[in-house]
């Protein structure tokens, strides 16, 4: 690979990464090399125009780019276990512990609350580096405690999936947390509180057959992978290549699953604009001031964007 | 008859009976005495052999040529049936079929997956794979029965939600995922039994309900064996070790807490005395309709609800850090 390095997918660790001059980031779609500084400063999204290639991030990156600051760690207690002594190639317990050396998690999703633009919001958010970002028991669980917790403080939901589907491993269980979670998010719809559903690169099988669809606003990253079965799959099945563009955000957007698709920088801001539109009515009037309140952006965007903004108003 | 490969000791009896049979038509000499004694052993090696199946075993039964399909099961337990069809959106799936049905005069409303009974209809039926359009007709169905208070019976057999690129473009996840989220809060009882195979989330957009059961030879798990195999063994040849490692049996499943209970099949399976299946199917959910039909609608929704929040198995950890607020990375 010559000079530049290739950074790995995704980082989860908690604590601060520093990356040192001189180390490249080569984009897997367009080949076009910048520093992996850049890189990450664009919020891990390619700068060639017509590429914007969203490189998978961890929930760490997530809560970043999307709380306004401080964050608090919800259900963090939660850790599966091989309690089906379930045995490929490997055991499942020997997965469990490499993935978490691996990753510094507990499971592939962790759940956050802080506020965004100033408003309160939960976050669980997957990571696909744990396992693919299955799903099985503990997965399943901390959703459904964080839905216990919106309803319990009132306080909308947004889940953000990158996985792969459910966690084999834990065979009928995680089966049924599609049906556990799905159930569950029956008592955020009687509440009248929202539940924001984002999918990003990948989202495919049980996880996207059941919470993953199931928000009053569904949206996705650009160009992510989102299907119930897998490309691969429905290629041995159809003895077909697929188009180009299958299964792609854009192609859900198109085929009327998705109600909006949004670049990462522009994350935060849509996120803030769902949750003032979605306030209960009586909060209106006290709740307009935040509406004038400038939130510093913690990532420079880049300039062209500003002078567009600038345009704009 | 058609026997499985597990079956070869019945098979070689049941050659020596037809022989036997033969025989005895064209011979003098009276040979019932061996006949009986023959039959005997048949059904005492029989009973053997089904009183200790694997895993794999039963998912070779759940799949046998002759078991009976939702149709039928339908259409013995009830005099009068209507088949409805289509999900008023696209068009009619052959794959999953359902109407109002009398059950001795209570009326019920029917779902069920549906495997063709030849190589034809098998083409028909799609092997039992659903596309969207099937899981949104039985959800219409669903809607039906609620607005007319009639209790829900789905029967699920399918390989799994069809993989098509078709599938894929009309939202097979979306409509899995609709129905998992409206069978959760639907208003009136509703009762799911696996009566063949029960292979992920296909299975389960029909699966949501007051009471899952599960036929003695039958499996539920989120994955076939043959796709389990190929994707953690990385070939095909491990079916019956993934099979096993899945523990995918109705017996694992009632241990596990996941089903409510095991609904017994006559000695031989399903196939070897369909009209008695039948019976024992009606039977079942008479009883557990009567017994549902008492509790109170927000109870029995609530108690739903409650019984899938359960299904889940995990460790607690002490996390000192837990709960404390964090400073952003950047
Ligand atoms: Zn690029």
């Amino acid at each position: 690979m010559g000079w530049f390095k290739r950074l790995k997918e995704g980082i989860n660790t908690r604590r601060k990464k520093v990356i040192p001059d001189g180390v490249w980031y080569m984009c897997p779609d367009c080949r076009t090399a910048i520093t992996s500084k850049e890189h990450a400063q664009n919020y891990y999204v390619c700068l060639t125009e017509d590429c914007l290639y969203h490189t998978r991030i961890g929930s760490a990156e997530y809560f970043d780019i999307i709380f306004d600051g401080r964050r608090t760690y919800l259900f963090d207690n939660l850790v599966s276990k091989d309690f089906l002594n379930f045995k490929d190639l490997k055991t499942y317990e020997d997965r469990l512990v490499a993935a978490k050396e691996k990753t510094n998690l507990n499971d592939a999703i962790t759940v956050a609350r802080g506020k965004v633009n100033r408003l309160d919001l939960v976050v669980a958010a997957m990571d696909f580096k744990f396992i693919g970002g299955s799903m099985g028991s503990v997965v399943g669980e901390k959703i459904a405690l964080s839905i216990d917790y919106c309803l319990e403080h009132k306080v909308p939901f947004l889940l953000i999936s990158k996985s792969g589907g459910a966690r084999m491993m834990e065979s009928a269980f995680s089966l049924m947390q599609m049906a556990k979670t799905a159930s569950r998010l029956t008592r955020l719809a009687k509440a009248k509180i929202p539940y924001f559903s984002m999918m990003t690169d990948p989202t495919t099988g049980g996880v996207t057959a059941s919470y993953a669809m199931l928000g009053d606003i569904n949206f996705a990253e650009p160009k992510a992978l989102i299907g119930f079965a897998g490309p691969r799959v429905i290629k041995e099945t159809i003895k077909k290549d697929l188009p180009a563009g299958f299964q792609t955000s854009e192609f859900l957007l198109d085929h009327g699953f998705l109600d909006f698709i949004v670049h990462r920088k522009d994350l935060k801001q849509k996120i803030g604009d769902l949750l003032h539109l979605f306030r209960p009515a009586k909060e209106k009037e006290s709740g307009e001031e935040t509406e004038k309140v400038e939130v510093p952006v913690k990532v420079e965007a880049n300039k062209e964007e500003k002078v567009i903004k600038k345009e704009k108003t | 008859m058609v026997f499985l490969d597990f079956e070869r000791p019945i098979e070689e009896l049941f050659q020596q009976l037809q022989d036997l049979i033969a025989l005895n038509e064209k011979s003098d000499v009276d040979m019932s005495e061996q006949i009986t004694a023959l039959e005997n052993q048949i059904k005492a090696t029989r009973k053997e052999l089904y009183s200790n199946l694997s895993g794999w075993q039963k998912v070779q039964l759940s799949r046998h040529p002759e078991r009976p399909y939702t149709l039928y099961y339908i259409e013995t337990m009830c005099k009068k049936f209507v088949e409805l069809h289509g999900d008023r959106c696209y068009g009619d799936d052959k794959a999953i079929v359902g109407g109002f049905g009398s059950l001795d005069g209570q009326t019920v409303m029917f779902i069920g997956h549906q495997k063709g009974v030849n190589t034809k209809m098998r083409q028909y039926r799609n092997f039992g794979m659903a596309n969207p359009e099937g899981y949104r007709k039985a959800l219409r169905l669903m809607k039906l029965a609620e607005r007319f208070n009639k209790p829900v019976v789905c029967l699920i057999d399918t390989p799994g939600a069809f993989p098509g690129l078709e599938a894929e473009e009309r939202g097979q996840a979306e409509a899995i995922a609709r129905n998992l989220f409206e069978m959760a809060q639907l208003n009136v009882p509703i009762i799911c039994v696996v009566i063949g195979e029960g292979a992920s989330g296909g299975a389960l957009g029909i699966g949501v309900g007051d009471r899952i059961f599960m036929m003695e030879n039958t499996w539920y798990s989120v994955i076939s064996p043959e796709s389990c195999s190929s994707i953690l063994w990385r070939s095909w040849d491990y079916k019956e070790q993934a099979a096993e490692a899945l523990k995918l049996t109705p017996q694992h499943m009632l241990d596990f807490k996941l089903i409510d209970g095991i609904i017994k099949e006559p000695v031989g399976g399903a196939h070897s005395n369909a009209e008695e299946m039948a019976k024992i199917l009606k039977r079942h959910i008479k009883k557990e309709l009567t017994e549902l039909s008492i509790i109170d609608c927000e109870q029995r929704i609530e108690q739903r609800i409650e019984k899938f929040g359960r299904m889940g198995e995990y460790e607690t950890i002490a996390i000192a850090e837990q709960k404390t607020e964090k400073e952003p990375l950047s």
